[in-house]
């Protein structure tokens, strides 16, 4: 039974965690939104600054992939 | 899984197809025994080989198709490399070309049904995420001597701040390797279940079998996508942290 209640909790907070994700989200789409509107003001100046959207985007990314960790951790390790 | 079985047989077991097994039947995995994931691992290394290698031997002044590929990527790393690291960072270019080529043809084979995918395997990426580490971090050192501590003392900071930022900077400078691998291995790993739970969805429905299909086939455009931008996000931010290495004081 105390396991139960235990793996209940484990399992709850991983599907909590994966709302970190909509974070993730939310600042993934930021960078691009806010890239494509710097690219269509200046269009010349858009090419050489793709790789640190990607950096950027990287960056985001990675905070939403901790909230992942998180969930496969408390799925698997705990 | 009994519960399963009793609502009508809705099996998915989307990360069945991560399971690690022996080529040569058995259960039991050494370090030398041949698995799944490293017959795909040395199918990558042959693709590689085969575009790289057999694919430029002509060295043709007027590129073959398979040539022209392999210098379009030689090109694209290299102005990679050239961009972000620096002038004195394309020394390293073999590395992080290395490091692009083998993560492209991992991912993209792994895209093939039934194939396995050797990049969605958090062990396989972190092994090529803490080699960067290390070698960054050895590189900045012998580079730049004790001068490599100034990367976490930010000197365009008001000297209050600096503190706090140095404490966040070592955080996230040894929090890298983690993100790094689980980047790619999350990428990889969440694309392909979700592929197999859609196609979970498309052996039960009958006729109806064809939206999922339909979505199969749109997460697997995506998926063509998430290999390759992965596999530049890995390299270029393997040129963003030997930058760091080489030019610590920002």
């Amino acid at each position: 039974m105390e396991g139960d209640i235990v793996q209940m909790g484990a399992y709850i907070g991983a599907g909590l965690a994966c709302t970190g994700m909509g974070g993730a989200a939310v600042g993934v789409g930021h960078v691009v939104g806010n890239y494509i509107s710097g690219a269509l003001r200046n269009p010349s100046a858009a090419a050489s600054q793709t790789a640190t959207m990607f950096i950027g985007i990287a960056f985001a990314e990675a905070l939403g992939i901790f909230s992942f960790l998180v969930a496969l951790l408390l799925m698997f390790a705990v | 899984m009994a519960s399963d079985q009793a609502t009508g047989g809705l099996q998915i077991h989307p990360m069945d197809q991560f399971i690690v097994k022996p080529l040569f039947g058995g259960d039991a995995i050494h370090w030398y025994t041949p698995t799944n994931v490293t017959l795909w691992m040395a199918l990558a290394v042959v693709c590689v080989v085969l575009l790289l290698v057999i694919g430029t031997r002509g060295r043709a002044l007027v590129p073959s198709r398979v040539q022209s590929i392999a210098e379009l990527a030689y090109g694209f790393v290299y102005k990679m490399v050239e961009d972000v690291s620096g002038k004195d960072g394309v020394k390293y270019f073999p590395y992080i070309m290395t490091l692009f080529i083998f993560i492209v043809f991992a991912n993209f084979l792994g895209l093939i049904p039934m194939a396995f995918t050797t990049t969605s395997h958090i062990a396989v990426t972190a092994t090529m995420a803490l080699a960067v580490f290390f070698f960054v971090t050895i590189l900045g050192v012998v580079k730049n001597g004790i001068g490599f501590l100034s990367l976490f003392w930010i000197s365009a900071a008001p000297l209050v701040l600096r503190p706090i930022l140095a404490i966040i900077e070592i955080i996230s400078y040894f929090v890298r390797p983690v993100s790094h691998s689980i980047r790619l291995a999350g990428n990889m790993m969440a694309g392909h279940a979700v592929i197999k739970v859609f196609a979970g969805f498309a052996g039960v429905l009958g006729v109806g079998a064809v939206f999922p299909l339909a979505a199969i086939t749109a997460v697997y455009a995506l998926e063509v996508l998430v290999s390759f931008i992965q596999a530049y996000v890995f390299a270029i931010l393997t040129c963003v942290y030997l930058r760091d290495a080489l030019h610590p004081n920002h």
